[in-house]
């Protein structure tokens, strides 16, 4: 903004100036510095020491990393959770992201009744707990209870299935796509957001040239929406790299079955606080944390330099 | 006009599919709650009866559990760190948008890295720090950690909020000589009360629901929140499936009927923070 502000503020001595900035922004700055900034960097700190016998901290470089990366005890465990997060975020953005925009696009038919109720319950599962979700359909997918086995059947294709959680192969990607169903809702309302903010007139121009709704959709609406798809990915990449209450909640601090849906979040909480026979270890603890610090800044910056840069909002 | 029909059908039964997608394993956990075991397992899908009601997992859930506790713990955390949220937030908010000071611009983006990098990874030295300062296993640590967590965000919407109040309102207050915390708490604070929905909905829902610092930061019965409460009462009860779908439903239905009352406000809310 380039006009200057009150002349009544612009003349008040520094001092009181200096104080009222104080006043109104010393509590925010200093709770969010202390609980937020100064762990984030004393975790980083933290990640280069290492502790003795006696349980003395002893400054080590960046040997917890080449452990944490090169070191077969440590690294297989790493490495396989890494890559099973990798699979977690690659079915969000392949599922979760599509079934979001098109249901965004449906939503946002003109004329279109009852849209309010569909978002309401479409919405609805985003906002449980993810503890509670994971638990629900724990019980439903258990061959225990059939619900899920029994629905299959009423539809013809009872022989598809399997105790999905229970296997190795499918346990992950499983859990994907129960938090897909649940957070399917926060595509759904910034797509649906920036749907709303498309200009009437360029999409009467194009109905007057006789394009259907499925092409206004797919040629003017979804190119003008890509800024938010690039932000909606961005926030998959950042929740889904640092997601951890899903898996903890049915699978357990252990990830099974053999560490089959092992995701960093769960690997950092093994590693921080131990787990059975492996005693918490907060400097390696701390390692894991700095290496998801990076994962996610990397992902946040790739955002932020190329996506957006290429992807300049249309001028509304 | 016939095909317009049959399209607009079509979309109708594609939503609603979807709808019974999302919301039908929300309703086989709350049906199956009211159920006698017996019933939960031979009729899964039929609603209570008469002959099938039973309250038998509440009463367990209430008997073996501080549900009560938990609850309140939770509701005290979520609503003292919502109200200092909005406090704070709104304060800076006012101050980095209305006043010109040299590094407002480095100020708002320091307080902005927030919005992207989650907290939950500084939590070494968080709980390391919580146990120095001794208040490891309190609610007060948890309400710190989510001020510091629910701020970033809510400054910045609430930014956007202070730029659309006009800026007569206070120019007139200050040549009335009014002071600026007076301008402040009286003419600007009551004009962002609609900024309060789209607020809540991103401090409230995260913190009511998270898993994560309550597990690493509280450790006693009387101070866990009831999302970790009923997580350890499920691991624990996990084969008494009357328990376990009472539990399911206890934690559902508050957020149900919540989310029901206010869901226009919070997807306006929701849907208006998210042009920006």
């Amino acid at each position: 903004m380039a006009e200057p502000f009150s002349q009544v503020v612009a003349s008040m001595p520094r001092g009181r100036f200096l104080a009222l900035l104080a006043l109104f922004l010393g509590p925010a700055v200093a709770v969010y510095t202390l609980f937020s900034i100064y762990p984030l960097i004393a975790t980083m700190g933290l990640s280069t020491y290492t502790t003795d016998s006696s349980g003395a901290y002893q400054f080590h470089g960046l040997s917890n990393f080449v452990t944490l990366l090169g070191d077969p005890d440590w690294s297989g465990h790493f490495w396989n959770a890494a890559k099973n997060n990798l699979i977690f975020f690659i079915v969000h953005m392949l599922v979760q992201n599509p079934i979001g925009i098109a249901l965004a696009g449906l939503l946002s038919l003109p004329g279109l009744k009852l849209k309010g109720l569909y978002r309401t319950l479409i919405f609805l599962p985003t906002m449980l707990s993810v503890v509670i979700v994971g638990f629900s359909w724990n019980l439903i997918l258990s061959p225990l209870w059939g619900v899920a086995e029994g629905a299959l059947k009423a539809v013809g294709l009872g022989s598809l299935f399997a105790p999905w959680l229970g296997l190795p192969s499918t346990a992950l990607v499983t859990l994907a796509l129960i938090s897909v169903w649940q957070f399917v809702g926060i595509p759904l309302m910034l797509i649906y957001a920036a749907l709303l903010n498309i200009p009437e007139e360029l999409v009467d121009a194009a109905r007057v040239d006789g394009l259907g709704h499925f092409r206004i959709f797919l040629h003017i609406k979804l190119p003008l929406v890509l800024p938010t798809i690039g932000l909606i990915s961005v926030l998959t990449f950042v929740g889904n790299f640092n997601a951890f209450d899903l898996i903890y909640s049915v699978k357990g601090a252990l990830a099974g079955p053999n560490f089959a849906s092992d995701i960093l979040g769960t690997y950092f909480y093994r590693t921080f606080f131990g787990f059975q026979l492996q005693l918490g270890n907060p400097t390696m603890g701390a390692a894991v944390a700095t290496v998801m610090f990076f994962i996610i800044l990397a992902g946040v910056c790739l955002y932020l330099f190329i996506v957006q840069r290429r992807l300049r909002r249309y001028a509304f | 006009m016939f095909k317009q029909r049959a399209q607009i059908l079509g979309v109708h039964a594609i939503l609603i599919a979807y709808c019974a997608l999302a919301i039908g394993p929300i309703l086989l956990v709350v049906m199956n709650s009211f159920k006698a075991r017996k019933a939960i397992f031979g009729a899964p899908l039929a609603p209570p009866n008469t002959d099938t009601f039973s309250l038998v997992g509440y009463a367990k859930v209430f008997s073996a559990s501080h549900v009560g506790t938990y609850f309140m713990n939770s509701l005290i955390v979520t609503l003292v760190s919502m109200g200092l949220v909005l406090l704070f937030g709104a304060m800076a908010a006012w101050a980095l948008t209305e006043y010109r000071f040299r590094g407002s611009t480095a100020l708002a983006l320091f307080l902005s890295i927030g919005i992207m990098v989650p907290i939950r990874l500084g939590s070494v030295a968080i709980v390391t720090m919580m146990r120095k300062a001794g208040l490891n296993d309190t609610l007060t640590a948890l309400i710190l950690v989510y001020i510091a967590q629910g701020l970033p965000l809510s400054i910045f919407i609430l930014s956007e909020f202070v730029q659309q109040i006009p800026k007569d309102l206070r120019d007139a207050a200050r040549c009335d000589g009014v002071p600026e915390t007076r301008i402040f708490f009286e003419v600007i604070a009551p004009l962002l009360r609609p900024a309060i929905a789209t607020v809540a909905v991103f401090t409230i829902v995260p913190i009511w629901n998270d898993l994560w610092f309550p597990l690493i930061l509280t450790s006693s019965d009387s101070t866990h929140t009831i999302t970790l409460g009923v997580q350890q009462f499920l691991g624990q009860y996990i084969t008494d499936w009357n328990s376990v779908l009472a539990a399911l439903s206890m934690a559902i239905l508050p957020v149900v009927a919540i989310y029901v009352i206010f869901s226009r406000q919070l997807i306006s809310g929701l849907t208006a923070g998210a042009v920006k």
